[in-house]
């Protein structure tokens, strides 16, 4: 049970959670203070520790610029593709940032990359689970939404590495929601998983057959969720508060961030609720209320929900299927609680969707059961198997600024495709292929993947070198390109160098930075718990010399507890966790004797009797009665 | 026979051998197929070879099996798919295909350039007709008036049109027949013109589709 624990993790753009196989049945493990969603929130605090989560939430209000949320927005993106993001969120680039470099946040005073932010998540994440199995977690399943491109998966897995994770497997979010949803009912047909989170909306459709999960379709939109309605309520709050009470709060972080959490409850409750009545308390002491009706937000979100309309009919044309023809949708994803959405998906297919899973953990779930499957497979996994697909068209430029289409989308991964090239130039020693990823005929309007730069083609009279490149595109997702010249013969020898996202090396150094903050991480707390015990221990301490016993100790005895009492004391206000636990066996030691005659004698059972109602005294071995070591309990 | 792409002892999978996609899945090389038993076969060949089985593997297997599963979904398919099919069956029997292909097609179009137009014999008359009326369409339309008379001669060109392209994949079909038979017991002769009807089938067909699209744009426009 101890080795080898794989997790599947759901990396959200809201919330994060970490879930594993227990048994048969796929759990969320929940965080230390007991929830199961890790929000996805990143702080510094003011000795610029990391804080991740819950805790991080009240940053984003209190030092809104030591926070950070949705960072999910911003992963394998460049600067030129964030300018809307830099509209609606207050993500502060670096100022030194140079064209074409890897993006860069900052928090605090320190700038991260958005894979070092998601790998922060990520940490809390493997951390929660090493503390649930009480062992090391090196292994996860990561999930994706499913309409994600290369740049942003890459950066998802460099995420990974950079928070000490191998990961196994990148899954789309809709196949692991499908993955949870087809593992008990061992359903067959035809599944449309209709997933609206926090800042992305993907629609797969899938083929369940004897276990194996084909997806026939998918599509969607990397920035649409959520974010996008709580942004529409957030906009009509600032120009009310401008018009009513003259209040131009647009710059203020902190009054932003008051009004974002209100209108989240709001957004939330207003599932429930016909009106809801808004009253933030705005910087400066005055309050902004509002009531806001269910038809008023039905009215208002109506823009952003038709937005899914486009892709999921795609998605149906895509499979070459009716509505009528899908068996069974199933929501994932936070928004989908949205009576309106509910409401849209019914009209689309016409049918009443599948709502029994919780739509914030299902993919988590999926994740977990994907992880099982990787790690060979359990009674309930053993015949299971996912088939997915690749979500956009992958092409390289042709001559005219065309784009060549080589894998088309929805193609079943890993697949490939196989292009020759050739020289122009006599003598010309390198060829550069452009890869794009989209839809549309013209290269500048796809999304430049990479500029491969193939070194190293033996020179040859121009056109006769014959480099064959291979596009391979592998289980998670992610491209792969290979290229050997055939005429020299000279194999394998062309070096391939894409032009974007992290390099190994940076990763490299990424990683070995968290381990730095690991240690440091793990410092801080080993200091915490030692300092708690040795608070425990003298106050122990402390009572006992109230004790009746304490009189019985040779003065001898008395001096020397108190000596080593003293030099806990002054170890405990030090930096040095390792001589905190010194002293502490050292006052264990010196009071071994006070805590036996506190045994033996009457007073003792009082005492004894009065452990019991707190602690689980009564199962120790007999140094259980020892006051001060057992005192830890309390 | 089926290329040996997993070791029939142990399970484990094999190096990749360079076969074509009818091989992989050992099939013979002939165009009626039974779709039902390539997705079984399918489904079954991923079971062994998918990268999730091999997950925990070594390097070596997981990179064999990485690309046997990408050969077996780029065969998949590609043989599915009656007119994927039918290219590849024609390349593989070293037939070039025509400007016509969708490819070609695709490029032409985007870059803006002229594509060599060869209009199939029996449709030259209503090909020649059919472009009046667009091109009498199209200045309406810049003129801002509306002839329902001539939209209703276009929709019922494009009918005539659709059904002719239907009527073209029937006679693939017949010359898939022709093939199979040729493969087993004709001569290089017999099946060197079956490919040639074939690849004029292929091109008539594009060309059909192509004209609708053009049809199609001229009415939304």
């Amino acid at each position: 049970m101890a080795t080898d624990h794989i997790v599947g993790i759901d990396l959200g753009t809201t919330n994060s959670l970490v879930a594993y196989m227990q048994g048969d049945t796929p759990a969320v493990i929940p965080g230390e203070d007991g929830l199961n969603l890790v929000p996805s929130v990143v702080a510094l605090d003011g000795n610029n520790q990391v804080i991740v989560g819950n805790p991080a939430r009240s940053y984003l209000i209190d030092t809104p610029d030591h926070a950070v949320y949705s960072v999910k927005r911003l992963m394998g993106r460049g600067v030129e593709d964030i300018r809307e993001e830099l509209k609606l969120f207050p993500f502060r680039l670096a100022d030194d940032m140079h064209a074409g470099e890897v993006l860069r946040i900052t928090i605090g005073g320190r700038s991260y990359t958005p894979p070092e932010i998601s790998a922060l998540i990520l940490r809390q994440l493997k951390r929660n689970a090493e503390r649930f199995f009480g062992g090391p977690v090196t292994k996860a399943v990561i999930t994706v939404p499913a309409y994600f491109n290369d740049a942003q998966r890459q950066a998802t897995k460099d995420a990974g590495r950079i928070a000490g994770l191998d990961v196994l497997r990148l899954v789309n979010e809709p196949t692991a929601a499908a993955l949870a949803y087809g593992l008990d009912k061992r359903k067959q047909g035809i599944v449309a998983v209709y997933d609206f989170g926090g800042g992305t909306f993907d629609i797969s459709i899938l083929k369940l057959h004897d276990g194996i999960f084909e997806v026939v379709a998918t599509n969607g939109d990397t920035h649409l969720g959520g974010d996008d309605i709580d942004n529409l309520l957030i906009a009509i709050a600032l120009d009310d508060i401008q018009g009513d009470l003259k209040l131009d709060l647009r710059r203020s972080g902190e009054g932003v961030q008051r009004i974002r959490q209100a209108v989240i409850e709001a957004k939330i409750a207003l599932s429930s609720q016909p009106s809801i009545k808004l009253d933030v308390e705005l910087p400066g002491g005055q309050r902004y209320r509002r009531e806001i009706t269910r038809e008023m937000f039905e009215q208002l979100i109506q823009p952003v929900i038709d937005r899914t309309v486009g892709p999921t009919n795609q998605a149906l044309k895509d499979a070459g299927l009716k509505p009528a023809q899908i068996d069974e949708v199933v929501l994932v994803g936070g928004s989908t609680r949205i009576p309106k959405v509910r409401q849209l998906v019914q009209d689309l297919f016409g049918r009443t969707p599948h709502t029994d899973l919780n739509p914030d953990e299902v993919v988590a779930l999926g994740a977990a059961v994907q992880a099982n499957i990787l790690g060979g497979g359990s009674a309930v996994t053993k015949e299971m198997l996912l088939l997915d697909v690749t979500p956009l068209s992958l092409g390289i430029e042709v001559a005219g600024g065309v784009t060549d289409k080589i894998i088309l989308r929805n193609s079943t991964i890993p697949a490939s495709a196989t292009q020759y090239y050739t020289t122009q130039v006599d003598g010309q020693t390198n060829v550069a292929i452009h890869v794009l990823q989209g839809e549309r005929e013209l290269a500048r309007d796809c999304r430049s993947l990479a500029r491969f730069d193939l070194k190293g083609v033996p020179p040859m009279v121009a056109g006769m070198p014959r480099i064959e490149v291979k596009f391979l595109i592998d289980a998670n997702g992610i491209l792969h390109v290979s290229a050997r010249e055939q005429r020299s013969g000279k194999e394998a020898e062309i070096e391939v160098q894409p032009s974007y996202g992290l390099t190994d090396e940076q990763v490299e150094n990424m990683l070995l930075e968290s381990f730095d903050y690991a240690e440091e991480d793990f410092r801080q707390r080993q200091m915490i718990e030692a300092r708690r015990e040795a608070e425990t221990i003298l106050a122990a301490l402390a009572k006992g010399k109230k004790n009746p016993a304490w009189k019985e100790l040779a003065s001898a005895e008395r001096t020397n507890a108190e000596v080593l009492e003293k030099a806990l004391i002054a170890a405990k206000d030090g930096n040095d966790y390792q001589a905190i636990r010194k002293a502490i066996d050292a006052l264990n030691e010196g009071t071994m004797h006070l805590a036996e005659l506190m045994m033996d004698t009457a007073v003792s059972t009082a005492l004894k009797g009065k452990a019991m109602d707190d602690t689980d005294l009564e199962e120790g071995p007999p140094t259980a009665g020892h006051p001060v070591a057992k005192a830890e309990f309390k | 026979m089926r290329a040996k792409h997993f070791c029939s002892a142990c399970g484990k999978v094999q190096p990749a051998v360079p076969v074509d996609y009818f091989t992989f899945f050992g099939f013979p090389r002939k165009l009626e197929l039974d779709t039902a038993a390539l997705e079984k076969e399918f489904y079954a060949l991923s079971r062994h070879l998918h990268p999730d089985v091999f997950a925990q593997s070594n390097d070596q297997e997981r990179a064999w099996s990485l690309e046997q599963s990408s050969m077996l979904n780029d065969a998949y398919r590609t043989l599915k798919d009656p007119i994927k099919r039918t290219e590849y069956l024609l390349r593989l029997e070293g037939v070039e295909l025509g400007e016509q292909s969708k490819q070609a097609t695709e490029k032409a179009r985007a870059t803006g350039q002229l594509k060599k137009q060869v209009v199939p014999a029996d449709l030259l008359e209503e090909v020649f007709e059919l472009n009046m009326h667009l091109e009498e369409l199209r200045m309406q339309k810049k003129a801002g008036e509306d002839d329902p008379a001539l939209l209703e001669e276009i929709g019922k060109a494009k009918l005539s049109l659709e059904a002719k392209y239907e009527a073209l994949f029937n006679e693939l079909k017949q010359e898939w027949k022709k093939w199979d038979v040729a493969v087993d017991s004709g001569t290089d002769q017999d099946r060197k013109s079956i490919l040639a009807r074939m690849l004029d089938v292929l091109n008539r067909r594009n060309y059909i589709r192509n004209l609708v699209r053009d049809v199609n744009e001229a009415m939304e426009n």
